[in-house]
């Protein structure tokens, strides 16, 4: 198996050969490749024909429609889902989903899932010989506010292990599974924290090129979110591609959000 | 609402990775309707790899009209009553690599247009979400006037036609990579 320094090599070759071509006046990336070599499973997995693209038509223009019956307001509290506390450091999570024109994406569903303190997720495959925490599952879901603002209090997961390579660790980070108003503005992704010194070494963050791209996957500590003697604050945003559809006035002002 | 002049940049996605399994599944996810019920039919496939190698940890999602071609606005689909049409449903790969979700034809959104099911493929390994379509095989008129088929040389177009089976049901299989690669598509 490969060690570190065999991938750093090769995350770096490429970092340097997309500055060249951003330098030689190439466009910012804003998303991962598909086409990542050092994340091993991914050489089989990518497409090799370009994406085709196409205008959205119909149903592509629509989202599904999530409201409260679907989501427990319980359910974006992943700290009293069992009978005692879960081990670690207790956070706020909060932000808002816009669209690509800043229009808050109200009523949608959010879900999140993370490891626990330790790094070890309530997963059969998860090989990780760190603790499972009785306290804690890891999994969320909230509907956005008309503001499109959404809210997690959670723990601070760890980082963990992974065979990608000898010694492979994943930052730190939470995964956001997110619906915009179009179909096609759908997303999962990842959120991480700021500062994690394994940012440069795991392929799965670094598969996005581009470091202001990156950027916008790192929350900020946000003091004002802190709450005294209770869990750290960190706010994040979500920016969804940009709505193809044709908005009513009532939907522009947020009137289509979940009125429950 | 006011002008807006700044377009803001979206959020890069991620892999899904590999431990949605037991946060993104839920009970009857994949059934958008209650299997055996009048007009449900089986939606059914695999995830193949570049190596044709059946893929057993992606999730798919769909998105669709309902048989008559009417775009649904009802909530409900994470806790299902049974009888609610939803048009929205997800569906993770067993370990061969095969997907199933009981849905019903989508009909045409509008007179003479391709009836067809909105898909977005997520799987460990795959950086980013995949878009793509799901349209019936039978009516060829509708197909050969399809603004988006028409624009694919025939091999490429097959690769977003289901098979009809014997039974009613639709087989449509995902190639993410090589051989019969699966059109996916870009919005942007
Ligand atoms: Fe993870």
């Amino acid at each position: 198996m490969e060690t570190q320094q065999d991938l750093s090599a090769e995350i770096n070759a490429i970092g340097d050969a997309y500055a060249r071509a951003v330098k030689d006046g190439a466009p910012a990336e804003t998303q991962p490749r598909l086409d990542y070599a050092p994340y091993r499973s991914s050489i089989l997995r990518h497409p090799t024909k370009s994406l085709h693209h196409a205008d959205p038509e119909t149903i592509e223009l629509y989202s599904p429609a999530f409201g409260h019956q679907d989501v427990h307001a319980l359910e974006a509290d992943l700290t009293i889902q069992h009978n005692g506390e879960p081990q670690g450091e207790r956070i706020i999570v909060a932000g808002k989903v816009l669209d690509g024109d800043g229009r808050p994406v109200a009523g949608q569903l959010v879900e999140i899932w993370q490891a626990n303190a330790s790094g070890r997720y309530i997963h059969k495959r998860d090989q990780h010989p760190a603790p499972l925490d009785p306290n804690f599952t890891g999994v969320g879901r909230c509907i956005t506010g008309p503001d499109g603002s959404y809210k997690f209090t959670t723990i601070k997961p760890g980082a963990y292990p992974w065979k990608n390579h000898v010694n492979a660790w994943r930052p730190a980070h939470i995964h956001f599974s997110m619906f915009g108003t179009d179909f096609t503005q759908r997303i999962v992704t990842q959120m991480y924290f700021p500062g994690d010194q394994l940012f440069p070494l795991d392929p799965i963050y670094q598969s996005i090129v581009d470091q202001d791209a990156r950027d916008r996957l790192v929350a900020t500590y946000d003091h004002e979110l802190t709450q005294p003697e209770w869990a750290l604050g960190y706010n994040w945003d979500i920016v969804l591609t940009g709505s193809k559809r044709t908005w009513t006035e009532n939907e522009a002002l947020g009137a289509a959000g979940d009125e429950e | 609402m006011s002008n807006q002049t700044t377009k803001l940049v979206p959020t890069p996605g991620q892999t899904v990775g590999p431990f949605y399994g037991y946060a993104l599944p839920y009970e009857k996810d994949n059934e958008l309707l209650a299997p055996g019920s009048p007009g449900s039919i089986r939606l059914q496939g695999t995830v193949y790899d570049g190596a044709g190698e059946p893929v057993p940890d992606a999730i798919l999602e769909i998105w669709q009209p309902d048989a008559d071609g009417n775009i649904v606005k009802q909530t409900g689909s994470l806790v299902r009553d049974g009888y609610t049409f939803t048009g929205w449903g997800r569906g993770s790969v067993g370990y061969s690599g095969v997907y199933t979700f009981t849905t019903v034809n989508p009909g045409p959104t509008s007179p003479g247009a391709a009836p067809f099911i909105s898909v977005v493929v997520f799987a460990r390994g795959l950086m980013n979400r995949l878009f793509t379509r799901i349209y019936l095989p039978e009516n060829q008129e509708a197909l050969a006037k399809d603004p988006l088929l028409s624009s694919l040389d025939p091999e490429r177009r097959r690769t977003l036609i289901a098979r009809r089976d014997p039974d009613g049901g639709l087989t449509w299989d995902v190639r993410l990579q090589g051989e019969g690669e699966t059109v996916f598509l870009d919005f942007q």
